[in-house]
């Protein structure tokens, strides 16, 4: 099947001629025509675009000049990521219809490096949220069951790649947003450290924390996905200006990989709340990495109970100031009754938010207001040194943490919706990681009961994406976790 | 309740929401909710603790002082939803 | 301008924000200029658009520190950038990129010129910050229009200490800051087209009161005039409702300037609560010593050294020397004539004089740098050398110079073409006394007879007996002698 392959595979046939990046891409589009209706994870296809660059991708083939490492391979875009002149909505009402006149670093990264972009995906509005119910386009469904959540807030980019819909997508991880989601439907998803990938023309949530990743079918696609995407970035003040390595040579060792690899495990990761299943896949996913070599030991992150409270504080008071210039002013919606300035702006605000939206933005304006900064906003910020520097430690004896990456599997839509402190609650073992800006990647490591595909967090230190993809890769080359896909929700429809 | 409706209303002001009444309530409970659990963060000593405001980058990078863009008018107003020639329009401002 | 306080006293500081002259705006590529069709300096950055970040102007920060230096501030090591929350139209993004907990200059000090001598008056801060767009209140019936192209360009915002007393001592200051600008060639310092902008902060308090009063700001003052008026009519205001029984609100007042009145800004519907928080698009700002030290280097001699300068190095009077260095170009032609003829006292008399009376009718001085001159430095300075060499008198000058505003021609060539060259040989001006002395038989009569004031006279009718060519100390000695006869 063209739509279970990996960019790796599918790179090596389009180059040998054994495959077009036109049938590659229509078979993309087919299972995209196919299987929307269930899963909605799309919200804006690129069907003519993508046949187009496909096109193109087969001219530059059969010359043999200008193929990148992408060339040809349909990928899909989280709807947050701004994409020149196709609608970008960050699946929310109140960009309804914006239509971007330019790319964001990331998606002229990939458009340089030969991709055929085949559509942009649903989120949680703003990528607020774990579970992708804030889409004011709809929940996205999780390809292993309709009734389930994805995870979020790349909700949508995760289901296109379990589901075939592209062969990797983009996402961004601000407290858990790749992670989460690739965890949910058996893929790999990296977040990469703070700084190492551009953010320019990446809808802000909370720019602190914000990062551009992929999400793929195995760690090999990640790693050349990272490789595309990595680099400084005149355009954004936070790129790091820094060498991108070799991350294809990094995992070439595959399980030879967790050879003398320190790995720490910390103990408050392991804490109740933690579905059973979970807890003893991720424990035995270790004690895989120990039989190829890896030491292992229990290490601790004294301040990871209070990774919520701090990010949650953190981030909304963020989003309130970046979510200011939806005004209705200058794009976007505008509410149609406005008479008076005041309204303008008020009208168009309550009717263009979601429900946790304005939630977030509410209490990040709470928190920053006069008389609350030093308790809440500026506590925050310092205890985001006390979560940094319980990292820094660890990191002094261990080349990788491993950890779960949330305390159950795929929850079902609905089941958390109306207790927000409980969904962010959830986000407890991802935020550590985007509070210090490290690097993350998550990979299946098993199934529940219910079949459910459960995974496995490797964090790395400051820019050791080197060494978590090599991390996960000998994990992956040691098992077939990967391998396994979800069944075929071709023609059917959301249940109700 | 550490929220009051008046304080909801004020912050809904500052931050521009028209919030319906069943808005307000909802809100009402669930920040309270959400405060109580920051209020964990007090339990903690940061005396002599630097904040952390930025993880990656420790200084801001610069330009050199140069004129890039040529004009784009045309494309850069085409999202508005009100505009008069080349102006965005806006109700009456007051001051 | 008489201001009654009765038995109140008055406490004023100044804000200031100065639109700085760098190519290109301070956080993306579009052009600084001033007058550009609406929204043609714009782009998706300074638009406010999704997923947009800010990259600094390196020359802001050169600006700023050069300002830092000339001001006596501390410039410091690391500052840090702050976003200021609040919606208005002309504000893009619902927040402005500024300074707030660690700006990039603090406590400095400008000396202020005022009659009775200097006065120090501290700067509390500089920082850098994004100028808004514009508000077109008037273009559109049912609306106003919104133009971004003056979103994002630099500004350095300039806040005093209340040590200003009176509208005067606020006047002064504005000027003298303006002059620092202007010298530093960071800003052309025009208040009309809102590249000098000041917001005043206004109290009263009972004489010898130590606390301060009720603070009330005043805005929308665009001349130097306007600033002394607004804050005069606030002050006076606000003692009047005290002696009324009245107390004042702290707000933010607009000066009409048609009515001469401050009044309430009416859309500030809710307090104003700006939430400062570290801007996270943009890491703290490093200026290594090195920097500083670079930009120390490049400072021009200011004002106040100039003006001490010009007292003790050239001779001139204090007066002068505060009028020619009021501006910097001003000061730069007044040196360049001096360097073509070292007659610094001359060259003022004539710089402020007819220069300066055909700079301001000619409205040359309209321009942030006066680029063109009545009459070239170097013409100017080949003038009073002509009248020094004793080759025209003071008299023919005034005819040359008037012939060089029209002809532009070097003095010397229209002294030669109009044969304007004094005459000091004796011969022509003896023969011209003598026929003056024999056509005015009885006044030689009425002088010798102790009439002294006919000499000017007999002075008057020889000058004009020689076409006014004659050297008048000439002139001078030999009547005398012939009167003495
Ligand atoms: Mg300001
Ligand atoms: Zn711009």
């Amino acid at each position: 099947m063209l739509n279970d392959l990996t960019i790796a595979t599918a790179a090596k046939r389009l180059r040998r001629g054994e495959l077009s990046a036109v049938d590659l891409t229509r078979a993309a589009l087919d299972r995209i025509a196919a299987t929307d209706l269930a899963l909605n994870a799309f919200l804006t296809v690129t069907a003519d675009a993508a046949l187009a660059a496909a096109a193109a991708a087969d001219a530059a083939l059969k010359r043999g000049v200008g193929v990148g490492p992408l060339t040809g391979i349909p990928i899909a875009i989280k709807d947050v990521i701004a994409t020149k002149g196709v609608r970008t909505t960050a699946a929310s009402k109140i960009l309804d219809g914006f239509v971007p006149s330019y790319d964001a670093t990331v998606t002229s990264r990939l458009k340089d490096a030969g991709a055929v972009i085949v559509g942009k995906v649903n989120c949680d509005e703003f990528a607020m949220g774990s579970s992708n119910e804030n889409s004011a386009y709809g929940v996205t469904r999780n390809p292993w069951d309709l009734a389930r959540v994805p995870g979020g807030s790349s909700g949508g980019s995760a289901a296109s790649v379990a589901a075939g819909q592209a062969l990797a997508a983009l996402g961004t991880d601000t407290g858990g947003s790749i992670r989460l989601p690739a965890a949910y439907t058996g893929i790999v998803g990296l977040k990469p450290t703070y700084g190492r990938v551009s953010r320019f023309g990446v809808i802000a949530y909370a720019s602190s924390l914000d990062q551009v990743g992929p999400l793929a079918r195995d760690v090999t696609d990640a790693a050349l996905l990272l490789g595309v995407l990595a680099g400084h970035d005149p355009r954004d003040s936070t790129s790091v200006d820094r060498p991108v390595p070799d991350y294809a040579a990094a995992i070439a060792g595959g399980v030879a990989g967790a050879h003398s690899l320190r790995v720490a495990l910390p103990r408050e990761y392991f804490g109740a709340g933690l579905q059973p299943e979970v807890e003893r896949a991720v424990r035995a996913a270790a004690d895989v990495l120990r039989d190829a070599g890896a030491v292992l030991h229990e290490a601790s992150l004294p301040h990871t109970e209070y990774g919520v409270a701090c990010y949650y504080v953190l981030a909304p008071a963020e989003a309130s100031s970046n979510l200011a210039r939806y005004d209705g002013i200058r794009y976007g919606l505008r509410a149609p009754s406005a008479a008076s300035l005041l309204d303008l702006y008020r009208d168009t605000r309550e009717a263009g938010f979601g429900r946790e939206v304005k939630r977030r933005i509410m209490l990040g304006t709470y928190v920053l207001s006069s008389g609350y900064y030093d308790a809440y906003y500026l506590k925050a910020q310092k205890v985001r040194t006390l979560i940094r520097r319980d990292f820094e430690r660890v990191f002094a004896d261990a080349d990788v943490i491993v950890t779960p990456v949330a305390p159950t599997t795929a929850f079902r839509i609905g089941e958390k919706a109306t207790d927000p402190l409980a969904m962010y609650l959830s986000d407890v073992l991802t935020i550590g990681v985007n509070l210090a800006g490290l690097p993350a990647i998550v990979a299946p490591c098993g199934r529940d009961a219910s079949g459910l595909p459960i995974g496995l967090q490797i964090v790395g230190p400051p820019f050791g994406e080197e060494i978590v993809l090599r991390a996960a890769r000998a994990f992956e080359a040691a098992t077939d976790w990967h391998a396994l896909r979800p069944p075929d929700v071709a023609g059917r429809e959301a249940p109700p | 309740m550490k929220l009051s409706v008046d304080r909801i209303r004020h912050v809904a002001l500052l931050a521009r929401l028209a919030l319906t009444p069943e808005e307000e309530r909802e809100l009402a409970a669930t920040l309270d909710q959400i405060l109580a659990h920051m209020d964990t963060l007090s339990r903690l000593d940061t005396t002599d603790v630097e904040p952390t405001a930025h993880v990656a980058a420790v200084e801001t990078p610069w330009r050199d002082d140069v004129v890039t863009n040529a004009p784009d008018t045309a494309a850069l107003l085409a999202n508005a939803p009100a505009r008069d020639d080349d102006l965005f329009l806006v109700p009456k401002i007051i001051d | 301008m008489s201001l009654r306080l009765g038995a109140y006293e008055s406490v004023i500081g100044l804000e200031v924000h100065a639109e700085l002259l760098t190519a290109s705006k301070i956080f993306c590529g579009c052009s600084a200029a001033f007058g550009a069709p609406p929204n043609q300096h714009t782009c998706s950055v300074c638009l406010g658009m999704p997923g947009m970040l800010p990259v600094l102007n390196r020359r802001v920060v050169e600006f700023a520190v050069r300002a830092g230096l000339a001001t006596h501030c501390r410039i410091a090591p690391v500052s840090r950038w702050a976003r200021k929350n609040y919606f208005y139209p002309d504000l893009c993004k619902g927040y402005q990129i500024s300074q707030y907990e660690l700006p990039i200059c603090e406590a400095g000090w400008i000396d202020v010129p005022l009659e009775g001598g200097a006065k120090r008056v501290r700067l509390t801060r500089i920082h850098m910050e994004e100028d808004t767009g514009k508000n077109i209140h008037d273009a559109h019936g049912g609306g106003s229009l919104v133009d971004f192209n003056r979103s994002g360009v630099p500004l350095l915002e300039i806040v005093s200490e209340p040590d200003l007393t009176w509208p005067a001592e606020a006047g002064a200051y504005l000027r003298t800051l303006r002059s620092i600008l202007q010298y530093l060639q960071i800003c052309d310092g025009n208040m009309e087209e809102g590249s000098f902008r000041c917001d005043a902060n206004c109290s009263v308090r009972p004489r010898g009161a130590t606390a301060l009063g009720t603070k009330v700001e005043i805005k929308n003052m665009n001349s130097f005039r306007a600033v002394e008026r607004a804050i005069a009519y606030e002050l006076e205001r606000q003692v009047r409702v005290l002696e009324e029984g009245g107390t004042l609100v702290q707000e933010t007042r607009l000066w009409d300037p048609d009515r001469e009145e401050t009044r309430p800004m009416r859309s500030k519907e809710s307090a104003h609560d700006y939430r400062y928080f570290p801007d996270p698009d943009l890491p703290p700002l490093a200026l290594p010593a090195s920097f500083v030290e670079d930009v120390r280097r490049t400072l021009p001699e200011l004002p106040d050294a100039r003006r001490a300068r010009f007292v003790s190095a050239l001779g001139l009077p204090d007066y002068d020397a505060e009028v020619l260095t009021a501006r910097r170009d001003l000061a730069d032609y007044f040196e360049a004539v001096v360097a073509a003829h070292p007659n610094a006292k001359a060259a003022s008399n004539w710089v402020m004089g007819d220069i300066l009376r055909l700079v301001r009718e000619q409205r040359l001085d309209d321009a942030p740098t006066i680029t063109r001159w009545p009459v070239t430095a170097a013409h100017l300075g080949a003038l009073i050398a002509l009248i020094d060499g004793g080759t025209i008198s003071g008299k023919i000058a005034k005819t040359v110079f008037e012939d060089m505003l029209g002809s532009g021609d070097a003095p010397a060539e229209i002294v030669e073409r109009r044969g304007l060259v004094q005459v000091s040989d004796e011969g022509p001006i003896v023969a011209a006394i003598d026929r003056v002395l024999a056509a005015n038989a009885t006044k030689v009569e009425e002088y010798r007879g102790g009439k002294d004031k006919l000499f000017g006279f007999f002075v008057g009718q020889v000058m004009k007996a020689t076409g006014g060519k004659a050297n008048p100390g000439l002139v001078n000695d030999l009547l005398k002698r012939k009167l003495a006869g």
